[in-house]
């Protein structure tokens, strides 16, 4: 059938699956939106304030979803406005497709009005990008950007398209949706080595991360954990992957890690590793990790073999894969000694915040507050700083895809348009944004869009009225020489959310809050809940960047 | 470590842009290239990318698997010493006055080297050979003034004799 490029991308879109996508109109994808209003029944399209804000939202929906995560934007500044969302999700191996407009192929390479050269500017930020050239080449391409996005290692893939290709005629044929690229076969005798290793191992630590996620392996990974007996944590990546309140759940490692994981880490004699890829925040000190320690590592990456700390023994494959084939080669252990010291390091030299007595707000107090008073079913989003690591520490997300954060970017302004990806994809499911003053001004304009879009988002707000991660490295490395973290900002959080059309409270105490969220719960629109805070309050405990668990700051 | 030159051999889809990921990605990652050349292969629908590198063994393995992770990257060979052809091409322009014609002429003819264009004041020497000979020649002119000089970067193919 004869269609036009703007009704092959809406067609293609479909054939692949797609049923929300996330952008803003403009002047070089007009002919796109004219399509859209044809197919806004099969294809919900997300407005949003600005593209960055689509970007996240993309980000956030495949996140929450696992599946494949579509923004669509105009050309120049409405391709330059994806970029850091593009770049969040590349960091973090979120599949993505970012769909740009591009001036007519004639104007191209002129510096004509709003012309700019996207696929060069998102080259180091994608795994790969196109530059549709004949509308011929249209429904392929976007095919394969779905399949590069989802296959291997996950990751953005953006598909420039020129005006002129959008109105061109072609004949479309309707295809069934893209699969996965074959991973790297398993090599089997590499899998008994691993389970010998584990089965004889007197000290074996696991570490997961977001790997586990993205192949949905955390119920083998569970199931290895408990037939073993072996304590795991986890990377902020791998959030939800070990079960809440488990005995053998030790947390997160790393920079704002618990003290028991690395004491274990340092302490083992086996690290089995898996989809991680050992970033500085987790191997503070790549020379001291896990230094007694044989490594084994699996990801489906083999770049990240031996990248950043050196193995013992590599495994290129599929997570789940690899881990469901080495379930039955584990033996049943009971490790009474090992975790008889795992507990010793939890009870003996474990950080705990200190409580409330029905005072002024904590930050760990705060999340609790969230999933004692919403449940624990909640999607919990986060900008990045001090609030984003309270969150991760305190979460008591179940299972994966609960928990979504810019890892490996940290970027600021990251959580409420996740928050919208997120709450599209899950009308029923509560989605909880939190974030510090400091993130929530930098993408604060999304709170139009969960008010057009009555999109129920609770954003909690941590207000300490200091850029608090830079200003708690400012108090303890540069001898509290506070350098343009303290904003002096006016704003009343309370009248911006009503201005915006959504609802504002101010809590100064626990019984406020939990009264606010149970609030919120029940409303069908946003409302923004600011939490008074101490400027003083600092994320411990903390490995200084280099130094090891040694060096860890409680106090 | 010890850092060592490596010569790569890259085969990958002759699209526009691909010389220039392969080169985003040695720049994003702080690899050095020493050398790189692109020439068509006997496929139209490839191209051939001769690549020097100075690193270490980690590096060049990381280099191997980065390289590889590029969607239009089809094949990336490591080539050893041992079992490579490398040539590359000089063309150096001579001060030839004060009577240095004789002289140059000598080491051209030792070289095997040729005179290919010849004024008043200057020649143009072409030599083509593996670097290492390059370099020695490069050595001797030295000696002498030199107005102008390129290299080609290597280029570089597998030899199948000396793998059996």
């Amino acid at each position: 059938m004869k269609m036009n490029g703007s009704q092959i991308l809406m067609e293609t879109l479909m054939e692949q699956g797609v049923d929300t996508i996330f952008g803003y109109p403009g002047g070089a994808v007009l002919n796109i939106y004219d399509a859209l209003y044809d197919y806004k029944d099969r294809i919900r399209h997300i407005l949003t304030a600005h593209e960055q804000g689509a970007a996240h939202a993309a980000d956030g929906y495949a996140r929450s979803t696992g599946k494949v995560g579509v923004v669509l934007a105009t050309s120049g500044p409405g391709a330059t406005n994806l970029v850091t969302g593009i770049a969040t999700a590349f960091m973090d191996s979120i599949p993505m497709v970012a769909i740009t407009g591009n001036v007519s192929s004639h104007l191209l390479g002129k510096d004509s009005f709003q012309e700019i050269f996207i696929t060069g500017i998102t080259m180091p930020i994608t795994k790969h990008n196109f530059v549709v050239r004949d509308v011929h080449d249209l429904a392929p391409t976007i095919r394969r950007a779905f399949q590069i996005a989802i296959s291997d290692r996950p990751g953005p893939v953006l598909v420039d398209i020129p005006k002129d290709i959008t109105a061109e005629f072609c004949d479309y044929e309707k295809m069934p949706p893209v699969k996965r690229r074959e991973a790297t076969a398993i090599d089997f005798s590499q899998l008994e080595e691993v389970a010998k290793m584990l089965n004889e191992s007197q000290r074996p630590i696991m570490l997961f991360g977001g790997g586990v996620v993205s192949s949905n392996a955390f119920g083998s990974v569970r199931e290895l954990m408990r037939k073993s007996n072996i304590p795991s944590c986890r990377t902020l990546m791998g959030t939800g992957v070990l079960p809440y309140g488990d005995p053998l759940n030790m947390g997160i490692i790393g920079m704002h890690g618990s003290v028991s994981s690395s004491k274990a880490v340092q302490r083992a004699d086996l690290l089995f590793a898996v989809g991680v890829r050992f970033s500085d925040r987790v191997a503070t000190n790549t020379s001291n990790f896990a230094r007694n320690a044989k490594i084994v590592h699996v990801d489906i990456d083999p770049a990240e073999h031996n990248k950043n700390v050196t193995l013992d023994l590599s495994i290129v494959g599929d997570v789940r894969e690899v881990v469901e084939h080495l379930l039955p080669l584990i033996e049943t252990q009971e490790r009474r000694d090992w975790l008889d010291e795992i507990d010793a390091f939890h009870r003996d030299v474990e950080y705990r915040p200190q409580g409330c007595q029905g005072c002024e707000l904590k930050p760990h107090l705060i999340i609790q507050d969230v999933y004692d008073v919403l449940g624990n079913d909640i999607i919990m989003t986060t900008d990045v700083g001090q609030h984003q690591i309270w969150a991760a520490q305190y979460t008591q997300a179940q299972d994966p895809r609960k928990f979504l954060t810019s890892g490996g970017l940290g970027t600021m302004g990251f959580g409420y348009g996740a928050s919208v990806g997120a709450a599209a994809a899950f009308p029923g499911t509560k989605v909880v944004h939190i974030t510090g003053d400091g993130s929530f001004h930098m993408n604060l304009n999304e709170l139009s869009t969960s008010v057009s879009n009555e999109l129920p988002i609770i954003t909690v707000l941590f207000n300490n009225r200091v850029l608090g991660m830079v200003y708690q490295w400012q108090s303890s490395f540069y001898r509290n020489r506070y350098s343009f973290t303290q904003p002096e900002r006016k704003t009343d959080y309370v009248a911006l959310a009503k201005a915006f059309g959504a609802n504002g409270v101010r809590c100064d105490s626990h019984e406020e809050l939990r009264e606010a969220l149970k609030e919120a719960g029940e409303r069908l629109g946003p409302t923004v809940i600011e939490c008074t805070l101490a400027a003083g309050e600092r994320v411990l405990p903390m490995i200084p960047s280099g130094l090891t668990i040694d060096e860890v700051i409680i106090e | 470590m010890v850092m060592k030159k490596y010569t790569l051999s890259i085969v990958v889809e002759n699209n526009p842009g691909v010389l220039a990921r392969v080169a985003s990605l040695f720049g994003r990652r702080g690899y050095n290239i020493d050398s790189l050349t692109v020439s068509e292969t006997n496929d139209p629908g490839t191209s051939h990318i001769t690549l020097t590198v100075t690193g270490d063994e980690q590096i060049l393995e990381q280099i191997i698997k980065q390289v590889y992770k590029l969607e239009e990257v089809i094949k990336v060979v490591h080539l050893s010493d041992s079992n490579t052809l490398s040539r590359e091409l000089l063309l150096i322009k001579m001060d030839n006055g004060a009577g240095a014609r004789t002289q140059l002429r000598e080491i051209v003819d030792i070289y095997e080297a040729k005179i290919v264009d010849l004024a008043p004041g200057s020649m143009i020497i072409e030599l083509t050979g593996a670097p290492q000979k390059i370099d020695a020649f490069l050595g001797m002119m030295k000696e002498f003034r030199i107005i102008e000089m390129c290299r080609t970067g290597v280029t570089a193919m597998e030899k199948d004799s000396s793998k059996s």
